[in-house]
C-alpha cells in the first residue's frame, strides 16, 4: 500500500490541523420548521376544500363576509410586513433604535390585525354562525384561527425580541433572532395571501 | 368528601376516584408490581445517591451519543410494556372459545389492542430508531454533535413526556378503545366520550413535537455538518437513509398533528369536522391519518435498511454492493410512500380508477426495495462473511421481509384487498415487514454499535438465543394469522364462535411464548454482558474492522467525538483511512468549542405532560397554569445567551494521551 502512495507523491490529507467553524445551520432548520409549518396549514387549507362547502343548511361565506373589512384586516397584515422589512434594513445600518421603532410599528400593525380578526369571530358567533355550527364554519374558524393563533404568538416573540434588542444590543445572536422572526413574519403574510383568497374571495363568489 | 360538587369539578375537573381502576383485578395486580419495582429504583438511585449524577450527566446532557442512548433505553421499556399487552391479547384469542368470554371483557381488550399498537409504533419503534439516528449520524459524518444540541435534548424529554402520558392511562382512567389510529366518528365526543381518546391525541400531541423537532434537527445536521470531502455520495449509507427518514418525519409528522388537532376540536369544541351530521366528514380524518401513517412505516424501515448495508458490508468484508443504486433506491421509497396512502382503505368505494392508480404505486414500491435486497445478496456474494450477531440478525431479516413484502404486493391488489381488508392477513402482513424488518435492524444495529457506545462487546451466547427464538417465534406467531385471515377472520375480535379456529390461535399463542422467551434471553444478554464486561472488553474503538467513520474514533467515544475534524475521500472513509496509512494525530491539539448542557429541555416537558394532564381531565385552571408557564420558561430561556464552552487544549490531550496507552497496551 505504500507504493500507491509514493507513486502519488503525497499523503492525503485525514484531519483538519485548524478549528473548523461550520457554519450556522440556524437558517436551514428554521426554514424547515417553516415548511413543516405550512404542512399544517396545507392539511386545514385541504380539509376546507373538502367541508368548506358543507353549509350543512346554515349560512355560507356570501352570507357571512364583509370584504372591505377583510381588505382592512389584509391591509394591516401587509403593512406589517413592509414595516418588518424596514426594521431589517435599519438593523444592516446597525441602527438599533431606529430597528426598535420599525419593530414597534409592526407590532402594533400585527395587534390591530389580531383585534379586527377577533371582532369578525366574536360578530359571527353572535350571528349564530359560531365553530360548531357547520362542517364549513367549523373549517373557516380553524384555518383563520391558527392562522390568528401564529400571529399571536408573533407578536408575543416580536415584544420579547424588542426587549433583548434594547437589552443587547444588536448582537449576532439578536440578528439572527430576528432575521428568524423575520422569516416567520413574511411566511404568516404568504398564509394569509391564501386564506384572503381561497376562503373570502372564492368563497363570497360561491 | 367534598360538600360542594362546583367546586370539586373546578379544582378536579372530570377525575374523581372512579377514574381508579382499583375493580380491575389485573390493573391492580400490574400496579402493585410497577410500584415495587419503580420505588426500588428509585431507592437504589437515592442510596448510592445517584440523582446528581443522573440529572448532570444525563437528564441535561446536550450530547447526541447520551440522548441516543437515553432514547433507547425509553424504547427498550416500552417494548416491556407493548409486549406484554401483545402476549394478553395472543392468550385471550387462544381461549375465548366456545361460549368462553376470556379472561378481557371487550371494554378492556379494545384498550389492550390500542395501547399496543401505540406504544409499538410511537414509543418503541420511533425511539429506537431516533435512538440509532442521534447516536451514530454525528459519528459517520465527522461532527461534533448535531446542529441543535439544546433542541435534542428538548426532543427527547417531550417524547419521554408522550410516552409518561400513555402510560399514566393505565392507572387513572382508560386508554382509547378505538384502535391505534382512533378513526372518527368512532373516536367523536358522541361514542367515546371518556378520557380514553384524548390520553391518545394529548400522548401523540406531545411526542410529535419531539420528534418533529429532532426531524429538523438531523436534516439540519446532515446537510451542513459533515465533515469536509464527503460529498452527498460519499456520505455512509445509514446516514444516507436518516436524512431520507427525517425528510419523511418533517414531510408527514405536521398532518399528524394537524390532524389530531382536528379531532380534538371536535372532541373539546364540539366542532364537525370528522362527525356524521351537520357536514362533517369521517372519511377526511382516514385519508389525512394515512397520508401521515404510511410513510411513518418507511420512517421506521429506511434506517433499518441503513443498519443492514452498514452490517452487511462490515460483516462481508467487502464495499456495499451497488451504493449509487442504494442511495437512489432509499430516495424513490421515500417519495413513493407519499402516494400510496389510499391503499390502506381501498374499501372507502373511491371508484376503480383511483383505487388502480394506488394500488399500482403499491406495488412499484417493491421495485427499489428488491433492488437493495439483491444488492445486500451481492454483497455477500464472494464476501468473506463473519456470522456474527449482527450479520444473523440481517439474514433474519432477508428472509422474514421478503415474504413480509410478498403479502403486501397481494394486499395492494385491489380486488384482492375487498376480500383481506381488516383481516387478521393484514396483520400478518404488517408484523411480518414490522418485526422482520425494523425490530430486527434494530437488534442487528443495537449489537453492532453496542461495543461503540460502551467498549465492550455483547455477549453472543444469549445474542443467539435471543435471535432464535425470536426468529422461530415470529413464523409460530404469525403464520396462523395469515391463515386465519384468508379464512376471514377479522382483526380485533375478542371472542370467537367457531371452535375450527382455535388450534391456529393456540399456535399464535405458542410463538407469542417463544419470543417472550427470545426478549428475556436479551435481557439477559444485557445483564451478562454487562456482568462480563472485562472480559468483553473491547479496546481498539473498531470492534468489527468497521468501515465508516465512527469506527474511527474510541469508544465510548469522548465528549466532543473528534480531536480533530477528518477529512474523508471515500464513502468507506475509515476504511480508507486505515488501507492508505492514517496515523492517529497525537499532538498540536485546539481547544474545542462545546454546548453547555441544561435543564430546560427537561422541565419544559415536565410542564407539557402537566399540561396535556389538565386538558385531558378538564382541569381548566390547571391547564391555563402550566401553559403559561410553559411559555415563561421558553422565553426565559432565551434570556441565557452563555450557551457554550470550550473544552481546554490540555483536556483533550489527556483523553487522546489516555486512548494512545490503551491502545499501545493492546500490541
Amino acid at each position: 500500500m505504500n507504493e500507491t502512495q509514493v507513486q502519488e507523491n503525497e499523503k492525503p490529507q485525514f484531519y483538519l490541523t485548524e478549528e473548523q467553524h461550520p457554519e450556522h445551520s440556524t437558517m436551514l432548520g428554521f426554514w424547515l420548521y417553516l415548511m413543516s409549518d405550512c404542512l399544517i396549514f396545507a392539511v386545514l387549507f385541504a380539509t376546507h376544500g373538502v367541508v368548506g362547502r358543507n353549509y350543512a343548511a346554515g349560512p355560507s361565506p356570501a352570507d357571512l363576509f364583509d370584504l372591505s373589512l377583510v381588505a382592512f384586516n389584509t391591509a394591516m397584515l401587509l403593512l406589517s410586513s413592509i414595516t418588518y422589512g424596514f426594521a431589517m434594513l435599519q438593523m444592516e445600518r446597525n441602527a438599533k433604535m431606529e430597528t426598535l421603532f420599525w419593530l414597534g410599528v409592526t407590532g402594533v400593525f400585527g395587534a390591530t390585525f389580531l383585534a379586527v380578526e377577533l371582532y369578525e369571530f366574536y360578530h359571527l358567533i353572535h350571528e349564530g354562525a359560531g365553530p360548531t355550527r357547520s362542517a364549513f364554519l367549523s373549517s373557516f374558524f380553524t384555518l383563520v384561527g391558527t392562522h390568528g393563533l401564529h400571529v399571536t404568538f408573533g407578536t408575543i416573540w416580536l415584544i420579547t425580541l424588542m426587549v433583548q434588542v434594547s437589552k443587547h444590543g444588536l448582537i449576532p445572536d439578536n440578528r439572527r433572532r430576528l432575521m428568524c422572526l423575520s422569516m416567520f413574519w413574511h411566511f404568516l403574510d404568504v398564509v394569509w395571501i391564501g386564506v384572503f383568497s381561497f376562503v373570502y374571495l372564492l368563497g363570497v363568489l360561491g | 368528601m367534598f360538600g360542594d360538587t362546583s367546586l370539586t369539578q373546578f379544582i378536579f375537573g372530570r377525575l374523581t376516584w372512579e377514574a381508579i381502576p382499583y375493580h380491575e383485578p389485573i390493573l391492580v395486580v400490574t400496579f402493585a408490581v410497577v410500584a415495587v419495582v419503580g420505588l426500588a429504583i428509585l431507592a437504589l438511585i437515592t442510596k448510592y445517591k445517584l440523582w446528581g449524577y443522573l440529572w448532570h450527566e444525563w437528564f441535561t446532557s446536550v450530547d447526541h451519543k447520551k440522548i441516543g442512548i437515553m432514547y433507547i433505553i425509553l424504547a427498550i421499556i416500552m417494548l416491556l410494556r407493548g409486549f406484554a399487552d401483545a402476549l394478553m391479547m395472543r392468550l385471550q384469542q387462544a381461549i375465548a372459545f366456545n361460549g368462553s368470554e376470556g379472561y378481557l371483557n371487550p371494554h378492556h381488550y379494545d384498550q389492550i389492542f390500542t395501547a399496543h399498537g401505540v406504544i409499538m409504533i410511537f414509543f418503541v419503534a420511533m425511539p429506537f430508531v431516533t435512538g440509532f439516528m442521534n447516536y451514530v449520524v454525528p459519528l459517520q459524518i465527522g461532527a461534533r454533535d448535531v446542529s441543535f444540541p439544546f433542541l435534542n435534548n428538548f426532543s427527547f424529554w417531550m417524547t419521554v413526556g408522550g410516552a409518561v402520558i400513555i402510560m399514566m392511562s393505565l392507572f387513572v382512567g382508560e386508554f382509547a378503545r378505538t384502535g391505534w389510529l382512533a378513526y372518527p366518528p368512532l373516536s367523536g365526543a358522541d361514542y367515546s366520550p371518556g378520557v380514553g381518546v384524548d390520553y391518545y391525541i394529548w400522548g401523540l400531541q406531545v411526542a410529535g413535537v419531539g420528534t418533529t423537532l429532532s426531524g429538523i434537527n438531523l436534516i439540519a445536521t446532515i446537510v451542513k455538518m459533515r465533515a469536509p470531502g464527503m460529498t452527498f455520495m460519499k456520505m455512509p449509507v445509514f446516514t444516507w437513509t436518516s436524512l431520507c427518514t427525517n425528510i419523511l418525519i418533517v414531510a408527514t409528522f405536521p398532518i399528524l398533528t394537524a390532524t389530531l388537532a382536528l379531532l380534538s376540536l371536535d372532541r373539546y369544541v364540539g366542532m364537525n369536522f370528522f362527525t356524521n351530521d351537520l357536514g362533517g366528514n369521517p372519511m377526511m380524518y382516514i385519508n389525512l391519518i394515512w397520508i401521515w401513517g404510511h410513510p411513518e412505516v418507511y420512517i421506521l424501515i429506511l434506517p433499518a435498511f441503513g443498519i443492514f448495508s452498514e452490517v452487511v458490508a462490515t460483516f462481508c468484508g467487502k464495499r456495499l454492493f451497488g451504493y449509487t443504486s442504494m442511495v437512489y433506491a432509499t430516495c424513490v421509497i421515500m417519495i413513493l410512500s407519499y402516494i400510496v396512502w389510499l391503499h390502506h382503505f381501498f374499501t372507502m368505494g373511491s371508484g376503480a380508477s383511483v383505487n388502480a392508480f394506488f394500488g399500482i404505486t403499491t406495488m412499484i414500491i417493491s421495485i427499489p426495495t428488491g433492488a437493495k435486497m439483491f444488492n445486500w445478496l451481492f454483497t455477500m456474494y464472494r464476501g468473506r462473511i463473519r456470522y456474527e450477531l449482527p450479520m444473523l440478525w440481517t439474514i433474519g431479516f432477508m428472509v422474514t421481509f421478503v415474504i413480509g413484502g410478498m403479502t403486501g404486493v397481494m394486499l395492494a391488489i385491489p380486488p384482492a384487498d375487498f376480500v383481506l381488508h381488516n383481516s387478521l392477513f393484514l396483520i400478518a402482513h404488517f408484523h411480518n415487514v414490522i418485526i422482520g424488518g425494523v425490530l430486527f435492524g434494530l437488534m442487528a444495529g443495537l449489537v453492532y454499535w453496542w461495543p461503540k457506545a460502551f467498549g465492550y462487546k455483547l455477549d453472543p451466547f444469549w445474542g443467539k438465543m435471543s435471535f432464535w427464538f425470536w426468529q422461530i417465534g415470529f413464523f409460530f406467531a404469525f403464520m396462523p394469522l395469515y391463515v386465519l385471515g384468508l379464512m376471514g377472520v377479522t382483526r380485533r375480535v375478542s371472542q370467537f364462535e367457531d371452535p375450527s379456529l382455535q388450534t391456529w390461535f393456540i399456535i399464535a399463542a405458542f410463538g407469542a411464548v417463544l419470543i417472550a422467551i427470545g426478549i428475556a434471553s436479551f435481557i439477559m444478554q444485557l445483564i451478562v454482558s454487562f456482568l462480563r464486561r472485562e472480559e468483553l472488553r473491547e479496546t481498539s474503538g473498531d470492534a468489527w474492522d468497521g468501515r465508516t467513520l465512527e469506527w474511527s474514533t474510541s469508544s465510548p467515544p469522548p465528549d466532543y467525538n473528534f480531536a480533530f475534524t477528518p477529512i474523508v475521500h471515500d464513502h468507506d472513509g475509515w476504511y480508507d483511512m486505515k488501507n492508505r496509512g492514517y496515523e492517529r494525530p497525537l499532538e498540536g491539539f485546539k481547544p474545542i468549542h462545546m454546548p453547555k448542557n441544561t435543564g430546560t429541555g427537561i422541565i419544559l416537558a415536565g410542564i407539557s405532560v402537566v399540561l396535556a394532564f389538565a386538558l385531558i381531565w378538564y382541569i381548566w385552571w390547571l391547564a391555563a397554569v402550566s401553559f403559561i408557564a410553559l411559555l415563561t420558561v421558553a422565553i426565559g430561556h432565551t434570556f441565557n445567551y452563555q450557551r457554550d464552552f470550550f473544552i481546554p487544549a490540555e483536556t483533550v490531550a489527556a483523553t487522546e494521551d489516555a486512548r494512545s496507552k490503551l491502545l499501545a497496551e493492546r500490541t
